[in-house]
């Protein structure tokens, strides 16, 4: 840690000599109890207000939406199906045609989307569907009114936030080109927390910060061989790649989950601009300060619970860091669905020595690992969250993580609540 | 292909789950991709069951395409044998498993588990929920049932009269629209006459429970859309009679008691002399005068739709304007229905088309499911649900059935509570310029933001488009040579048509416009619309 992340009044667990970078890690394959990448739709139609999602799948495919989504939101929805029936299997140019006629019937129903994304699912890779070139087949129709682009959220290749990133890498090689130095920060943020970035790095000196998603798709972001990009999100590998291919540089950094993680991932921007320590100090101590003071108000409700987590989003690894050193929660067992290395490297780090890292799924053996262990609170989907409250568990539903703000320093102590919350709810119900 | 914003099923396998949910002792293997276990959220947040669903899932990956899915799938059912000890096992594809054709239920014979195993084959991209339902209660009902069948041919034994006749309650299932109070309510009723239940299915049945289905006298089917065909197959194997009546509404309930006590031989005049139900009296009392001739439009499952038509029209005294379904399967029953009321049926799985007709037909009370809840939040329409789909608060903690005489208490409350109370309606007729009692509030007691009364309306375009109208006379004249003309509203006329309560401001203006394009008018004035009016209250 630098000595401007040391200045800054945070209560961490000192670092275990090489923390989790070497540990091994339970690899397990089974039935997984997760979303598949169409779930990321979900936000993502909400992050980009002029986008449209089309799923060319079956009719799982709209109903796992409308079920995830749809019963919990009453306004018209940027997202569809087109739900692939026996004609479409009969012969492949057919379900061509078909799909023009969809794309259609959609864009005159909603003349106001400029981008549309056909997103693939498990039958249409399955048969073998080539969206690739039907979206630039109805680009060229549509151009320059819509543009069309494509990726797969399928289950089989995506696993929930996965979709996200498969999104985000898609519309990478349409972003215009620079030679200009900038800075670019990747993964979807709530509108609010990418306000208060923005502010933060220009307090830094550090100006025109680009966020990829943008909020209108006629706002894109630039890139080219100056340009250096922070993740805010821990599961952006092939995002991370597409850039890379732009000649974008990454900046090492931990997620923006707490003050200690916030404080180093801005602090990594701030090095690669060579904006002075005190400078830095001064700009993130306000904030910072204020984060911390809301933090120690919570951590006598989390301090020495032991927690354990399903994997769900990618989020496990960054959240249990945060956990374990700003808020002193023990760590039973932290499974992830995919564990990217590199971009996990400075995490991994910080995590305690010995944890129990898992990645992939057996359901049922991770329940009997989760029963044996009887954590205080069990952070799983909302297949497992129910049943594990009546066997009597406490638990925090995972998918909330990633519709609610909880990156950078205002929220920090938000997202120390969400943990909090369910335990306090148990201890009021039971008194 | 078909475009789909909402859609009212969803895919069999889901259907099937619903069946495996609802048994005990009966476990599901599902071969299908990773993310497939949303549908498990279904069961345990929706309804908020305390269990998971006693289901499998292969959940195969890309990377598992290209080696041996056939191998995932026995794996995973003998894991799940070994785990859980079903005593019957399902075994079956989801949509994209049934692309790579794996073959479940050959895949499971080679196993071979020491337990009965029901193969289910559900065509995917042709079938949906309600039908992966009834198809998969139907292949359980004859794969455990069926050993103890009769020889064909063989007439039941006449029951012995010492003994109280026993039926089997057919059809509630997993994620029901009130199945679990439908069942309390019939049993109840059914204790009340003297007729014992024998097998209640699939609703916390187990396989044991399944093979003593032949031992009823008859069978009951609460919800055809999902038992309709095991109870088809009882009847033809066991010679069971089916009750078809579904005792939804006051008058449904009557003649489904007398339909039971017919086939049970008992008497339960008793019971219909005094039903004991508040619906009739609060329907009749004055309060209530102002239901009358309300539009209403239906839209649900069949069974459903059908009842509520019924109650709508001779129970509560609307007028039922549309009326449709997303049953295929029950499409015929539903044609029949809409004749009773002289509308055309509405068969579709469209929601677009749907909101189109309702757009159209001018609703003042929507009657439906969670769909048609958007499609009434839409359009500022109020909505009552009657069928699923249905959102968590249909998953209601109180005692809350659709069936019975307490059902059709539940009915009235629910239907008359989104409608803007009488009173409220004819202060409304009476001050339209009221600041904070008009058009665009919304129903006082159902709360919200008070909504600020909008501008009223320029008149300008319309102004414009009149003065237009006069200019262009000599076009006018040409176009209506070549076909009807389009009248135009003078402002005054427009101005007029506002005073008329919103709530029938649309129907009037259409009336007025058919008027005005039979009699030849140009321009709708005031003269006009109440020209019309009084065409059209002939």
């Amino acid at each position: 840690m630098s000595a401007a992340l040391a200045a800054v009044p945070v209560v961490v667990r000192p670092k275990a000599a090489g923390g989790c970078s070497d540990a091994p890690v339970l690899k397990e394959r089974g039935q997984r109890e997760v979303f598949c990448g169409l779930t990321g739709i979900i936000w993502l139609h909400r992050k980009i207000q002029d986008a449209f999602f089309l799923i060319v799948g079956s009719r799982t495919c709209a109903h796992l939406m409308q079920s995830a989504a749809g019963v919990m939101i009453f306004a018209e929805p940027r997202f569809g199906t087109a739900i692939i029936d026996e004609r479409d299997l009969a012969g492949m140019s057919d379900a061509n045609d078909e799909l023009d006629r969809v794309v259609a019937q959609l864009l005159s129903r909603r003349p106001d989307i400029k981008l549309l994304f056909l997103v693939g699912s498990c039958p249409s890779e399955v048969i073998k569907l080539d969206l690739s070139r039907a979206a630039e087949r109805l680009g060229r129709s549509y151009s320059p009114n819509v543009r069309v682009l494509n990726y797969s959220g399928s289950g089989i290749e995506t696993t929930f936030t996965q979709g996200e990133d498969a999104c985000l890498a898609a519309l990478v090689p349409g972003l215009p080109a620079t030679n200009v130095k900038s800075l670019m920060v990747v993964g979807a943020l709530a509108d609010v927390v990418e306000d208060q970035f923005r502010r933060l790095f220009a307090a830094i000196g550090i100006a025109d910060v680009q966020f990829l998603p943008p909020r209108r798709s006629t706002l894109l972001p630039v890139v080219g061989p100056n340009t250096h990009y922070l993740l805010a999100q821990p599961f952006l590998a092939d995002t991370a790649r597409a850039l890379e291919g732009r000649g974008a540089t990454r900046l090492e950094a931990p997620f923006p989950l707490g003050v200690e993680g916030t404080t180093a991932w801005f602090e990594a921007a701030a090095r690669e601009w060579n904006i002075p320590d005190a400078k830095f100090q001064a700009a993130i101590a306000p904030a910072a300060t204020r984060a911390s003071a809301a933090l120690s108000r919570i951590r006598h409700q989390l301090a020495g619970k032991r927690i354990f987590f399903f994997p769900d989003s990618q989020l496990e690894i960054p959240l249990a860091r945060f956990l374990s050193r700003e808020l002193e929660m023990n760590l039973v067992e932290v499974g992830t669905p995919f564990l990217h290395r590199q971009h996990l490297a400075t995490e991994l780090e910080m995590l305690p020595a010995g944890t129990m890292l898992s990645e992939g799924q057996h359901v049922e053996n991770q329940l009997d690992r989760c029963r044996a262990a009887q954590p205080d609170i069990v952070v799983c989907g909302l297949g497992l969250a129910n049943p594990l409250e009546a066997e009597g568990m406490t638990t925090k539903w995972a998918i909330e993580l990633v519709f609610t703000p909880i990156q950078g320093y205002e929220q920090a102590a938000d997202l120390a609540e969400l943990f909090a919350r369910p335990l306090v709810r148990r201890a009021k119900l039971a008194a | 292909m078909q475009l789909t914003v909402w859609t009212y099923e969803g895919p069999p396998h889901v259907g099937a789950m619903r069946i495996a949910t609802a048994m005990r002792d009966i476990h599901y293997v599902l071969h299908a991709p990773q993310g497939d276990t949303y549908a498990d959220l279904l069961f345990t947040m929706i309804e908020r069951r305390q269990k998971r669903p006693p289901v499998t899932y292969t959940t195969f990956q890309a990377r598992d395409l290209g080696s041996d899915t056939a191998q995932l799938f026995q794996d995973a059912a003998r894991d799940a044998y070994e785990r859980f000890k079903p005593k019957a096992m399902l075994v079956g594809a989801s949509c994209t498993a049934e692309l790579i054709q794996d073959d479940p239920g050959g895949l499971s014979d080679a196993l071979e588990l020491p337990i009965p195993v029901v193969t289910l084959e559900l065509p995917s991209y042709q079938k949906k929920e309600n039908w992966g339902a009834a198809e998969t209660f139907y292949q359980i009902v004859r794969k455990l049932a069926g050993p103890k069948a009769p020889p064909p041919g063989t007439k039941p034994a006449p029951r012995d009269p010492a003994r109280r006749a026993r039926c089997n309650l057919l059809g509630p299932t997993a994620l029901g629209f009130r199945h679990r109070d439908d069942l309390k309510e019939i049993s109840g009723l059914l204790a009340q006459i003297g007729v014992d239940i024998n097998v209640i299915a699939p609703f916390d049945a187990s396989p044991d429970d399944i093979t003593r289905l032949g031992d009823a006298d008859f069978n009951i089917v609460l919800y055809p859309e999902i038992a309709m065909p095991a109870a088809g197959w009882l009847q033809r194997t066991f010679g069971q009679p089916m009750v078809k009546t579904v005792p939804i509404g006051m008058g449904a309930t009557c003649d489904f008691i007398r339909e039971v006590a017919a086939l049970a031989g008992v008497d339960a005049s008793a019971l219909l002399d005094d039903p004991n139900s508040r619906a009739p009296w609060y329907a009749k009392s004055v309060d209530s005068t102002y239901l009358t001739g309300k539009r209403v439009f239906v839209f649900g499952d069949a069974t459903h739709a059908i009842a509520a038509a019924r109650i709508a029209t001779r129970e509560l005294g609307f007028t039922v304007v549309g009326l449709g379904t997303y049953s295929r399967e029950l499409a015929r029953e539903v044609r029949e229905a809409a004749k009773l009321y002289g509308v055309e049926a509405m068969i579709t799985e469209d929601y677009l088309e749907v909101e189109a007709a309702i757009t159209e037909l001018n609703v003042e009370l929507l009657l439906g499911t969670q769909m048609e809840r958007h499609i009434a939040k839409r359009l500022g329409v109020p909505c009552a649900v009657i069928s699923a789909p249905v959102h968590v608060q249909d998953y209601p903690a109180r005692y809350s059935p659709q069936m019975g005489f307490e059902g059709a208490n539940v009915i009235f409350d629910t239907w008359v509570h989104p409608l803007m109370m009488g009173l409220e309606e004819h202060l409304l007729g009476m001050f339209r310029e009221d600041f904070e009692f008009h058009a665009e509030a919304a129903p006082s007691h159902l709360g919200g933001a008070a909504s600020e009364r909008r501008a009223e309306p320029a008149a300008a375009p319309i102004a414009d488009v009149f003065a237009l109208a006069v200019e262009t006379d000599d076009d006018v004249e040409v176009i209506e040579a070549e076909g009807p003309i389009d009248p135009v509203w003078s402002p005054e006329g427009e101005k007029e048509l506002g005073k008329i309560p919103f709530f029938v401001r649309g129907k009037a203006r259409r009336n007025t416009e058919a008027y005005a394009r039979e009699f030849g008018v140009r321009v709708i004035t005031v003269e006009a619309l109440y020209d019309a009016k009084a065409h059209f209250s002939r």
